[in-house]
């Protein structure tokens, strides 16, 4: 236990401690997710007023970003699944870091629900009166903390194992937690969807189809991200991550992408088709209604994005990193706008009753969202800044500590980058 | 033994590298970054901030409704009233109105009637003490186009000099006190619930302010408050500065028109704090034409009894499921010409048949 802790105090030291382009970076987004929680309690002081929602769109960006990040949360599970059920063992160490990731995406979700909220300091009557299993609400405090539990405990097992350089029992201590992660994962999912699904007041997500969109889109875009972030620890760490496993998460974005494509224009069709009454916040999304189209050039850009990624992804010279990542980027900012903007704000307008008030995020409440961003980038550098000293043995319990740094890790010399390792 | 070398070790050269310069570095990185989070929470800061506004150990600790003893309602019911004293200058009379036995509470609405007028909307808002600036109603009455009752071709915002319009009818909507509320179903914490009467109250003291109930309501009925109430704005304030109490309605009960704070919901409870002493809703009361019917479904003679069993009443949106305790109906013969069918009932059911 005493050496459990002087390993976390170790971790956060080693967190204060780079060279200049890491200690830039961390000052750069610490000053962001300050200006956040300078945003966030002006909106405590003088209420959800500061945002741009009303009593019309109820729920804006934040729980737009919300939805997006569980879905790329979750979509972690795509490593875990190749390297403990496809027993691809070279790739360990990269769960480790997608594990790391989900922990701080989660943060971010329940930032996100967080700023949401009108009355923060209540937040303890979820413990007090629970409203388990109605509320569909409750379910996904569940999900989001349980998953948030799993991968802060895999991931904090299997380095600190590293740490002791003790062989981690994966029998008994890591497989069961990460098949009961890869189910989870999906759950989580599957709960956000029927977080929308199950109100019968917003005929545009009570449909069927939006928890496999949901999914699919999230096992694009989480992978997608996945592979940015093994590019960025690839490029300006001493870690190396071996190029298959990008064009294993490649794969993943293909299927997903073109999957969620496939939906998304059966969904269309049964909707203009058919051209119901139900139809307003769809046909208000992509052609506008009665004059009002806030958002149909964001909607038509998205689709526009993401069919251009995975054009890109399909053809061969995607294996290249640059391709690759530019696609990703593309890819992530489509599903963001579609799965972010395109999901949630529509099922408001119009209202139930037929008015028709737009929603456009103010300055507020973007740089609270900016602030959580940040904030999510910030732990993340944080555990990657843990985790590579750790996994490379250079951090160990029976080093000093200051050997740990003695070569800074960074830097793009020491060793040969996946670019040129690619087929 | 490997532990205790292990932590000379590590504390060895790294004192030795704590320089004087370093440390006064690693001082100035923490000062400007302490200074850098005061900065960040200045906004707390506010003068204008109630001390209620953030909450107080009192209300921390408040149980949720269904739990409180009558000791804890009284201590609420205190607390309440030296709240609103010590804000707005009056004492309220609140008090916890538990439902009547027996009863379960009905709305009717005659389309043929209504006029438009938005008096309902209005005497509501002085009634249940909702926010002026920005101004809460719960009342949402809908200018049709005859020969639809598509709702999204309805105005809203019709502004005339004169109503009715000839070719337009009148649909007010508000909360419908559903039978199988999705509101209560989607809420996280219990903060809203129906009561044995029908009425679907809400906690305004455990609402976490989520808005998924909002989110859940097919009739719009819900209201939020982005803003911390106002009773008055400051121009009101300022020409009479004792505005606030004037308009502030004295007759309060824990579950309907006492004073919300920001960040909660709030909704239509049918008066219940006139209702369930035996008073009819203030919107029934102020209608000029007598549209509105209210009373206790339970009891076969009441007047909303027997119009649910002779008039062609309907319920918006039947399809989402709700079971409303909102019913429209059109009267079969006149209308708007003061004719009350209710006096003929076995007429009217005679045509029915």
């Amino acid at each position: 236990m005493k050496e459990f802790l002087r390993f976390l105090s170790r971790c956060i030291r080693i967190t204060f401690i780079g060279d200049w382009r890491y200690q830039l970076w961390m000052l750069l987004l610490t000053v962001l997710a300050l200006l956040g929680l300078n945003a966030y309690c002006k909106q405590l002081v003088y209420g959800l007023v500061e945002t741009g929602m009303s009593d019309h769109v109820s729920w804006g960006l934040y729980i737009a970003n919300f939805t997006f990040f569980v879905g790329i949360a979750a979509a972690v599970v795509m490593l875990v699944i190749f390297v403990y059920v496809y027993r691809d063992d070279k790739l360990h160490d990269l769960v480790i870091f997608g594990e790391l990731f989900a922990v701080a995406v989660i943060v971010m979700c329940l930032l996100f629900v967080t700023v949401d909220l009108g009355r923060p300091d209540r937040f303890h009557h979820l413990l007090l009166r629970f409203n388990f299993p109605i509320s569909m609400l409750t379910w996904d405090v569940i999900g989001l903390n349980g998953y948030l539990l799993l991968n802060l405990y895999v991931s904090t097992y299997l380095i600190y194992c590293a740490y002791r350089k003790r062989e981690p029992r994966k029998a008994l201590f890591v497989i069961p937690f990460v098949l009961i992660t890869i189910v989870w994962a999906i759950s989580i999912q599957l709960v956000e969807a029927f977080l929308y699904v199950g109100l019968s007041a917003r005929p545009f997500w009570n449909n069927a189809i939006i928890a496999p969109r949901l999914l699919a889109s999230a096992f694009a875009a989480g992978p997608a991200i996945i592979i940015l972030t093994l590019q960025v620890i690839d490029r300006f760490t001493s870690h190396h991550v071996p190029g298959r496993a990008m064009l294993m998460l490649r794969q993943v974005v293909i299927v997903a992408m073109t999957l969620s494509i496939f939906l998304l224009i059966s969904e269309l069709f049964t909707e203009f088709y058919a051209g119901t009454a139900h139809i307003s916040s769809t046909r208000y999304l992509y052609f506008g209604l009665h004059g009002y189209d806030g958002l149909v050039p964001w909607i038509w850009s998205a689709i526009a994005l993401n069919v251009f990624a995975l054009v890109i992804l399909y053809l061969p010279i995607a294996r290249n990193p640059q391709v690759l990542s530019f696609a990703c980027i593309l890819l992530i900012v489509g599903v963001w706008i579609e799965k972010g903007m395109g999901l949630v704000i529509p099922a408001f307008i119009p209202t139930p009753l037929g008015e028709i008030v737009e929603y456009t995020p103010t300055i507020n409440e973007v740089l609270v969202c900016i602030g959580i961003w940040a904030f999510g980038l910030l732990v993340y550098t944080a555990f990657v800044r843990v985790a590579i000293p750790v996994l490379s043995g250079r951090l160990t319990y029976d080093q000093p500590f200051a050997s740990a740094f003695s070569e800074i890790p960074h830097a793009q010399s020491s060793h040969t980058s996946a670019r040129e390792k690619l087929p | 033994m490997t532990q205790h070398s292990a932590d000379n070790t590590d504390a060895g050269p790294h004192h030795a590298k704590m320089t004087r310069r370093s440390f006064l570095r690693r001082g100035g990185v923490a000062v400007g970054g302490a200074a850098a989070l005061v900065a960040s929470l200045k906004p707390l800061m506010d003068p204008e901030l109630d001390p209620g506004d953030l909450g107080s150990i009192q209300r921390f600790l408040q149980k949720h409704y269904k739990e409180m003893s009558t000791e804890d309602m009284d201590a609420a019911l205190a607390r309440i009233r030296n709240d609103v004293e010590r804000r707005y200058g009056l004492r309220p009379d609140i008090r916890d109105i538990k439902p009547m036995d027996g009863v379960e509470f009905v709305f009717a609405l005659n389309l043929s009637r209504c006029i438009g007028c938005r008096k309902c909307v209005h005497a509501c808002v002085a009634e249940n003490n909702q926010s002026r600036d920005p101004e809460i109603q719960y009342i949402r009455v809908l200018e049709m186009p005859k020969g639809t009752i598509d709702i999204e071709r309805a105005s809203h915002h019709y502004d005339r000099p004169k109503v009715p319009s000839e070719d337009h009818f009148y649909m007010p909507v508000q909360c419908h006190q559903c039978t199988r509320p999705p509101c209560v179903k989607v809420c996280p914490v219990e903060a809203t619930w129906q009561e044995p009467d029908g009425i679907t109250v809400i906690d305004y003291d455990w609402c976490i302010g989520c808005r998924y109930c909002e989110a859940a309501c097919p009739y719009w009925a819900r209201r939020f408050n982005f803003t911390p109430p106002r009773f008055a704005s400051d121009e009101q304030i300022a020409q009479n500065p004792d505005i606030v109490k004037e308009q502030l309605n004295p007759d309060m009960s824990y579950l309907s028109n006492r004073p919300r704070e920001k960040g909660v919901m709030e909704k239509c409870t049918f008066c219940l704090h006139r209702t369930r002493e035996g008073k009819m809703p203030a919107c029934l009361e102020v209608c000029p034409v007598g549209a509105r019917k209210f009373g206790n479904v339970l009891n076969p003679d009441s007047d909303i009894s027997r119009i649910l069993r002779n008039k062609r009443v309907f319920v918006l949106k039947e399809e989402a499921g709700t079971l409303p305790r909102f019913f429209y109906y059109f009267d079969e013969r006149r209308s708007r010409s003061g004719s009350d069918e209710l006096d003929a009932p076995a007429a009217q059911s005679g045509e029915d048949a």
